[in-house]
């Protein structure tokens, strides 16, 4: 249409304005779709209930109250694995014992302890991204990652803590980045789909890392494919005893979010990678390098992927086994879809993703909800993200004007 | 008789905009009526209204004398209005026939869609329009030309009397323009109506029988191609005096600043485009490539700016081979490239207004310290060109996309322009634009030539290559089959160059 008619508020008062500015705000999708997904997910809890069904032949009103007293009990049992029993924290700060009290509060650093290699894994989505790329690859650059993060941690010996850690960060930097820049580079010079590619990096990395844990950094003292503990000079430090496993990896990932950020959108580099992703065709034309840019975006991408490895490697595990990664690569893909492509949206939906993921462990053991109840959840929320005319037609939304944040990917075929 | 079609005080606001206000338009039974008007006149909402795409605040719609409502466009079909849109609502992997049933299907005992009987009905219109339409042909196969005519048998099919086209010529080759014009007369002849939206003048004097400008969402009056002129109406159109032939002085040709020897260039299938092509464009003149659209143009261009390479030959800019050189190398060297296709070339539509002014300069001081994009350097910047090219953009910083294709347009020729630049390569520069801002485009490109600049100038438009240019090079399958001055030729030489006609006289 070629009219371009632009809203011109009237007077109107404060209240008003405030909400059609909020039903405007691209992120009012966002909050609604997770509130939508939390009572979805209720709403699935009561209808899978079998007690619902028992208490129907009463009446269909004392039905709903078992069926909302379900759906509340598996939140709860949500809320305090993830966060902790409040009633819990209370009574251990008043007891005073320390080891009460850590393990009182241990759910909450357990949450962002999950969240850590979210973070760096969305990140890794992130870049690619912006820069046009569907690096499906994240979760075998994670191995590759942590494969080569175990190397280094285990057989340098000797070297001390502030010299170790960041080598080995490093390693795994650069052993993510080597799986990211194959496929890369297989784009920029073939047109080879990155898609395709990284899915069979995937398969390479697993079988790799499969047979690198039963030979070279096979534990030679022990029978299963897992590896020797690292050296104690390459552990990330843990900020308080057992059984918090929180450790300084959680602000390493926020310092690389921060660089990201500034990267992205602060340099020069960042702005012909977001050229590259938002136009190519615009962006050759202004003398920028698609080549160069897909390289060093997927590179970069499978770095910080790696990094996800390396921080299970030195903060949680210590060593290197078989599937240690409950897909992380993988839910890296919506996290960056539901943090909008930002370091900062990405941080915010990982530490959602990290406190649903620990807290439907523990509401699994309390109240005997099957974890699946998570991955639906998270699945609804996914949907609702991807799908925003769902949320704005339940709850009224305009659609908003052209929104400068929104990364589109380029389809099949797109070079 | 009475007019076929009629509104009476069409209103229609949107917030904080008075698109339509009291519009009154009537359409008699067998005439093209054209809607002229500036984009975002109010032409398309009016349209739109017409088709029950909108919901009118105020007014009334009458078809032959009878009041009508129109809640949706399916009202609108059983009244015999029907639309065709300026982008195409075709599917392209169906065939032409169950396009035209699409969301009409007739069907044969037991539920079958009944291709065949389709099939025949289409073929039957085609030929009693000369649409010269194959029934079986898959759409994507089609030509853009044919495809529209696909549209117009969409219309047909459904029985409309009454057919609109939103920008019909929009898409179109100038042949494929002519045999438009000579379809809606066959229609208007079998007693069909036509309303057809535009803004190019050349048209409605040549094709329509009446002619309503539109302004400001207001009628500003209805004549005929007999009572008026391109000048009045462009006035009409724009609200003020318009000055649309350019004065300019002769050219006061320098040195050469961009010698093409020899060069053979290859399209997108590895066809060879530009065949043996020697020209060189002097510093303060304009050199116009005049010819159809397909005829190697778009590789000329693509391989002095070195958006392709040249296959052989040699491409100079200042003394220096930039025959193999990169798009950015060749900026650097100080020239400067106004793309055909403005929105997948030459712009990034999600990127904000200030990105898109330091699109080509962003990495270099002061728009970038070592790494840092400096930020306010780029708004300062913006601002800048803003405020001296006339861009209508309420903030610096909202995407691009949201502007008009003028402003889109204005905000490539002052990212161009404002840096020292000794060439300028203009592919299509008025391209879809109003009267207004090609008049603003071409005072600009000659104040470029007489500051110095030299200028190749590519454009289909063989008026605007008449007006601008100084000399004249003519393009036909791939080669330059003339160079001529332009004074030395007419229009009509031109046209027959350009067709593949060389002759004694115009060839010189």
């Amino acid at each position: 249409m070629s009219e371009t008619e632009r809203d011109k508020p009237k007077k109107k008062d404060a209240g008003k304005i405030f909400l059609e500015e909020a039903a405007k705000s691209p992120l009012t999708v966002t909050i609604l779709a997770i509130v939508t997904g939390l009572l979805l997910g209720g709403l699935l809890v009561a209808v899978t209930s079998e007690d619902v069904y028992a208490a129907f032949s009463d009446s269909p009103w004392e039905a709903l109250k078992v069926g909302a007293n379900a759906a509340w009990k598996t939140y709860q049992a949500l809320f305090n694995g993830s966060v902790g029993n409040p009633g819990k924290i209370i009574e251990a700060f008043r007891g005073g014992d320390p080891e009460t009290i850590r393990r009182a509060i241990n759910p909450f650093f357990e949450s962002l302890v999950q969240s850590t290699p979210y973070i760096f894994a969305g990140l890794a989505l992130t870049l690619g991204f912006r820069v046009g790329l569907f690096n499906i690859g994240a979760e075998g650059q994670l191995f590759i990652g942590a494969a080569t993060t175990v190397t280094a941690a285990l057989f340098i010996k000797g070297l001390p803590a502030i010299i170790h850690i960041p080598l080995s960060l490093l390693a795994g930097f650069l052993g993510g980045g080597l799986w990211g820049f194959i496929p890369g580079l297989l784009k920029a010079k073939t047109g080879g789909h990155e898609v395709i590619n990284t899915i069979m990096m995937n398969y390479i990395a697993f079988r790799l890392s499969e047979y690198l844990l039963r030979g070279p950094l096979k534990n030679p003292e022990g029978f299963s494919p897992i590896s020797a503990m690292i050296q104690d000079s390459a552990k990330l430090y843990r900020f308080f005893g057992n059984p918090i496993r929180f450790h300084l990896g959680f602000f390493i990932a926020l310092l690389f979010a921060y660089l990201l950020y500034l990267f992205l959108f602060k340099t020069t580099w960042g702005f012909t990678l977001r050229t590259v992703g938002l136009n190519p065709r615009a962006a050759k034309y202004a003398g920028m390098s698609i080549v160069q840019s897909t390289v060093i975006a997927m590179f970069l991408s499978g770095g910080l992927a790696g990094l996800a490895g390396a921080n299970e490697v030195l903060g949680v595990n210590y060593n290197l086994a078989l599937a240690f990664s409950s897909g992380y690569g993988f839910d890296a893909i919506a996290l960056a879809l539901l943090g909008k492509s930002h370091p900062l949206g990405v941080v915010l939906a990982s530490v959602l993703f990290g406190f649903l993921r620990n807290g439907a462990t523990q509401m699994q053991v309390s109240a005997g909800i099957p974890i699946d109840i998570i991955s639906v959840l998270q699945a609804a929320i996914l949907a609702f993200i991807a799908a925003p005319a769902i949320i704005r037609t339940i709850y009224r939304l305009k659609v908003p004007e052209l929104d400068i944040d929104a990364v589109t990917l380029r389809g099949w075929g797109g070079n | 008789m009475a007019p076929i079609l009629e509104l009476r005080g069409i209103t229609k606001r949107f917030p904080g905009v008075l698109a339509n206000d009291h519009i009154d338009l009537t359409l008699e039974q067998g005439e093209i009526h054209a809607l002229l008007g500036e984009n975002g006149a109010g032409k398309t909402t009016l349209m739109n209204i017409l088709y029950g795409l909108y919901d009118p605040d105020e007014g009334e719609i009458f078809v032959r004398d009878k009041q009508i409502n129109v809640k949706s466009p399916s009202d609108a079909i059983s009244a015999g209005v029907g639309m065709v849109h300026q982008h195409f609502m075709l599917v392209p992997v169906f065939t032409v026939t169950e396009n035209v049933m699409l969301g009409d299907e007739s069907t044969s005992f037991g539920g079958f869609l009944d291709r065949k009987s389709a099939a025949a009905r289409v073929r039957e219109i085609s030929e009693q329009y000369h649409l010269e339409v194959n029934p079986d042909s898959y759409v994507r196969d089609l030509p853009v030309g044919v495809q529209q005519r696909v549209e117009i048998i969409k219309l047909l099919y459904r029985e409309a009397d009454i057919l609109i086209l939103d920008e019909p010529t929009a898409v179109l080759t100038p042949q494929e323009v002519n045999e438009l014009f000579t379809i809606m007369r066959s229609l208007v002849e079998h007693g069909k109506s036509i309303i057809f939206i535009t803004h190019k003048l050349r048209e409605v004097l040549a094709f329509a029988d009446r002619i309503t400008v539109i302004r400001d969402g207001r009628v500003v009056g209805t004549t005929t191609p007999q009572e008026t002129n391109r000048n009045i109406l462009a006035s009409m159109m724009v609200g003020r005096d318009v000055d649309l032939f350019v004065e300019k002085k002769p050219a006061q040709p320098g040195g050469v600043v961009l010698k093409v020897e020899n060069l053979f260039a290859l399209n997108e299938i590895n066809q060879v485009a530009v065949k043996n092509v020697s020209f060189e464009v002097r510093a303060g003149e304009i050199l116009g490539v005049a010819g159809v659209q397909g005829n190697g143009q778009t590789e000329l261009v693509r391989a002095l700016t070195g958006l392709i390479h040249a296959y052989s030959g040699s491409v100079s800019l200042l003394g220096q081979d930039i025959s193999a050189a990169s798009p950015r190398e060749i900026t650097e060297l100080g020239s400067a490239h106004i793309p055909e296709d403005r929105q997948q070339d030459g712009l990034v539509l999600k990127a904000t207004v200030a990105d898109n002014l330091v699109l080509n300069t962003y990495y270099r001081e002061p728009f970038a310290e070592g790494v840092l994009v400096q930020k306010e350097k780029v708004v300062e910047n913006a601002l800048e060109i803003i405020n001296y090219f006339d861009i209508r953009t309420p903030s610096a910083l909202i995407p691009l996309g949201s502007l008009s294709g003028g402003n889109q347009q204005k905000v490539i020729v002052g990212r161009e322009f404002s840096r020292p630049i000794q060439l300028l390569i203009a592919a299509q520069p008025t391209r879809g634009l109003d009267v207004g801002s090609i008049e603003y485009i071409h005072h600009r490109l000659i104040e470029k030539r007489d500051s110095g600049c030299a200028i190749l100038l590519v454009s289909t438009e063989l008026d605007e290559i008449m007006e601008l240019s100084d000399r004249i090079a003519v393009m036909y399958r791939g080669e330059v089959v003339a160079v001529v001055d332009a004074d030395d030729v007419t229009k009509e030489q031109v046209g027959l160059l350009m067709a593949g006609v060389v002759s004694e006289e115009a060839g010189g």
